[in-house]
């Protein structure tokens, strides 16, 4: 079994629960004896301090480029079967069209005359860019001057790097990748399977972007089966997108354990001082304004309690305004985006976390916290809510029961205790492995029954 | 020669009501779940099950009997939310073929915690059967059967019963089978009545049990294993909740039909007979020494108190309740008293398990809580506010240490 795998963020460049999701997923397939390749947008900025072997930037050129010699040089160690192919794309996760906007404009500035993006922007079929010479592609510069136009560019690089494969499924991460996965199936005639890790209606509430909406349900509708990591994701593809209901398995997302239980010292807080963590994107679907109406409801019983934001997103500036007009500004610690041992520090300095997810598809957070000891307080508007049974649930909106139960976690010990103690037990339940083989199921019912 | 010993045990709590930390008034319980419940149970179990027993009763004329243990927290109830279950249960009493049983007025698990609240929770019991049905009990049964010497000991010291009842585990009974009279160890003249799970439970959880090799379960089969023990046994005492009837079985499962028919199936052997536990008290020796050095009780597969004492919430709470005692009756405040005890009540705590949650299994009836936490933090919020009522009535009284622990 061989998987075409599209993905769109792969640690170390992650930017939420998408990347964590892709790497659990195909080390867990590669571990079974999967073969994966996994094709991704190449970010085109690169933090310095990446110590990460990342590939020059790969023209997507058959004459030039064979796919051994991107598979040596970059094959990560612990993934024995798998191939990444990057594709210079400014696509990132989670960016909405308006942030991609932003980058090109920069990249543009920095890169390219205006004439020459002008000439690109517009496009957006991918029969177009598959119809472009292909040196002319993957240059720097020669982005699309838009997230659709973007998408379908993506698209045709990843027909290209397909027709050098052999594969027997294809499998596309979220709408970014399902041009992609449309265009591939149709040129090599193999199953797609989309893997809904979330909807345009879980980002946006009912405020959806009509034009992501209908690349969602293209993908979906174009698929053999469809994914979903929850079964409120499930329930939204069938309401929302027109699918019929034996399309739709659902697998949930597992876990790495990284059991490192060694306490850090909290520094810059008083060690009287509790601490509770919201981590994540400061966007309107994870909640944050509820976290810190709660906040103000904790205070008012409480003072040495320090609530800790991590995480950036495009409501960060409207909640540091908010904390301050609350009047708990000093009790409010917005630490910005967060990367690997950061994330662990934080995570191990907590005592409780909170994921006020208005819609949270799955949520592979409170599974890291669990891992880290830390008790967890979750939405019931998340679909990890189904899956975890020692954890404390609540309405989003319910700012007072929000706040009775942080409460009741920072004054009652043997409730955190019994948290932590059932939780992290539980989590180990949830296990990649498992995921993987839920996966590698429907792959071959599909290649079985047809 | 075996006697069948029937007793149904009755209770419902005070379920709490949702109490955040920030609420602030001393009503504590959920005055309308507990009405709805009282009455929906009452409609499917109490009131048709009364009346059938009744209506057996006088059919046998006297040659059925059965015994109810009653809480006094099921028994305010009833009062409030539903008086013609009160009227059946008279009617009941006076056919003088119903026995009531003695236990502690809160179902508490105050035997574990303080003595002296037992004691007095027992004879509030008491005195309230006296009062609704004109008997004052002779056999006690503690809380969900929880039982060692020492209950025993503590039992024949209070001077009024002929008897105690608790579980027939394997454990305390090793070769012996439960069908006799026992005594237990440093007892002078108390006799010990055991439960015989097995056919008990045949009744109380496997009657409807589809997979069960023995379904149906019709009374002449029933009455059958009962003369079976003819030779093996004396007494055969079935033991179960009265929700067994109609609740946790159904009406459409037969149940109604098999007690209806079950006494004319056991009379029909001319050995069999009825007793009521202290009947059974009187009319059989103690055959040998029943040594409990350690707590059981009737719960789970497990029969201990993990059901109760199980994990670090429940522990906790268990440990602040009863330490609030000594404030509390200083106070010398009726209705804070009443709340306090209230508290007790065992149920608060069995919700808190943990044990079985993960797989959804039998603690959930009628739980109104969805997980143990939610429970926990409920109840310390309730314990909380009662706290700080006793500080308020009690002023200049340092608190020696709060619940909170922190």
């Amino acid at each position: 079994m061989k998987v075409f795998m599209l993905g769109w963020e792969f640690p170390p460049f992650i930017s939420g629960g998408l990347g964590t999701a892709c790497h659990g997923l195909t080390r867990a397939m590669s571990d079974l004896g999967v073969e994966v390749v996994f094709v991704l947008p190449k970010p085109f900025q690169q933090t310095a301090n990446n110590h990460v072997r990342m590939l020059t930037p790969l023209q997507v050129k058959p004459q030039t480029v064979t796919s051994t010699q991107i598979a040596t040089s970059f094959v990560q160690k612990e993934l024995k079967h798998v191939t990444f192919h990057a594709i210079n794309s400014a696509l990132q996760p989670y960016a909405t069209p308006q942030v991609y906007q932003q980058q090109i404009e920069q990249l543009i500035h920095q890169k390219a005359t205006q004439e020459q993006f002008k000439a690109i922007s517009g496009m957006d079929e991918v029969c177009h860019w598959l119809s472009q010479e292909p040196s002319t592609m993957g240059q720097p510069g020669h982005y699309s001057g838009d997230m659709y136009t973007e998408v379908h560019r993506y698209a045709a690089s990843a027909v290209r790097l397909a027709m050098q494969e052999q594969f027997d499924v294809i499998h596309a991460h979220d709408w970014m990748t399902y041009p992609a996965g449309i265009a591939v199936a149709a040129i090599s005639g193999k199953p797609l399977v989309v893997h809904v890790h979330s909807t345009e209606y879980d980002r946006s509430g009912e405020h959806v972007n009509p034009m992501i909406y209908d690349i969602e349900r293209r993908g979906m509708h174009a698929a053999r089966k469809i994914i979903a990591v929850s079964h409120m994701t499930r329930n939204i593809i069938l309401a929302r997108y027109g699918i019929t209901g034996d399309k739709v398995e659902v697998v949930y997302n597992g876990v790495e354990r990284n059991g490192d239980a060694s306490q850090y010292n909290k520094i810059g807080i008083r060690s009287d001082e509790k601490i509770v963590l919201f981590l994540g994107r400061i966007t309107m679907q994870k909640g944050p304004e509820y976290f810190l109406m709660s906040a103000r409801k904790v205070l008012e019983i409480m003072d040495n309690v320090k609530f800790v934001m991590a995480g950036s997103g495009d409501m960060m500036h409207r909640m540091i305004e908010m904390a301050t007009q609350m009047g708990i500004g000093g009790k409010v610690l917005f630490t910005g985006f967060l990367h690997g041992k950061d994330v662990q520090k934080v995570f191990q300095m907590a005592d409780l976390y909170v994921m006020p997810s208005v819609s949270e598809p799955f949520g592979i957070a409170p599974l890291e916290a669990l891992n880290y000891d830390v008790p967890v307080l979750i939405s019931k508007q998340s679909g990890v809510a189904e899956v975890l049974h020692h954890v404390l649930k609540v309405d989003f909106w319910d700012i007072n029961e929000m706040a009775n139960k942080i409460l009741a976690v920072l004054k009652y010990p043997p409730l955190q205790l019994t948290l932590r103690e059932h939780g992290n037990f539980e989590v180990r339940k949830l296990r990649w492995s498992d995921a993987a083989r839920k996966c590698i199921k429907v792959y071959q019912e599909m290649t079985q029954g047809g | 020669m075996p006697s069948v010993c029937f007793y149904f045990q009755v209770h419902q709590p005070f379920r709490l009501r949702h109490y955040t930390i920030f609420d602030k008034t001393p009503n504590y319980f959920d005055d309308f779940r507990n009405a709805s419940i009282c009455r929906k149970v009452a409609n499917k179990c109490y009131l048709p099950t009364n009346r059938l027993l009744l209506d057996v009763i006088r059919r046998y004329e006297g040659r059925f009997k059965v015994a109810f243990s009653l809480t006094g927290v099921v028994l305010e109830q009833f009062q409030q939310f539903c008086p013609e279950v009160m009227s059946t249960f008279d009617a009941l009493a006076q056919t003088g073929c119903v026995e009531f049983l003695a236990e502690t007025y809160y179902h508490s698990l105050s035997f574990l915690y303080a003595r002296q609240e037992f004691i007095e929770q027992v004879n509030m019991q008491m005195q309230l059967i006296q009062k609704l049905f004109g008997q004052t009990p002779r056999v006690f049964r503690n809380t969900e059967l929880i039982y060692n010497n020492q209950l025993a000991e503590t039992i024949e010291a209070m001077g009024k019963f002929d008897a105690v009842i608790t579980e027939g585990a394997d454990h305390i009974l090793g070769h012996r089978n439960s069908n006799f009279v026992y005594r237990p160890p440093n007892c002078k003249n108390l006799k010990l009545l055991l439960k015989n799970y097995s056919l008990s439970d045949d009744i109380a959880f496997r009657f409807s049990n589809r997979q069960w090799n023995e379904y149906p379960l019709m009374a002449n089969k029933f009455a059958s294993w009962v003369n079976r023990i003819n030779g093996n046994g004396q007494v055969v005492n079935l033991f179960m909740d009265y929700e067994t009837f109609g609740e946790h079985q159904w009406q459409d499962t037969g149940i109604f039909d098999f007690m209806a028919h079950l006494p004319r199936e056991v009379l029909s052997h001319s050995d069999n007979d009825f007793k009521t536990p202290s009947e059974v008290a009187d009319a059989y020796p103690a055959m040998d020494v029943v040594d409990v050095p350690h707590i059981i009780s009737w719960a789970d597969t497990e029969r201990d108190l993990s059901a109760w004492l199980g994990n670090a919430m429940q522990s906790n709470a268990l440990h602040e309740v009863y330490r609030l005692e000594k404030m509390v009756k200083q106070t010398r405040d009726d209705q804070l008293l009443a709340d306090w005890r209230k508290l007790q009540t065992s149920d608060h705590f069995y919700y808190m398990c943990t044990k079985y949650f993960a797989d959804g299994d039998v603690h959930k009836y009628f739980n109104p809580y969805d997980s143990p936490y939610d429970s926990y933090i409920n109840y310390m919020n309730v314990l909380n506010n009662l706290k700080a009522r006793c500080e308020q009535a009690l002023p200049g009284q340092a608190p020696r240490n709060s619940p909170e622990a922190q």
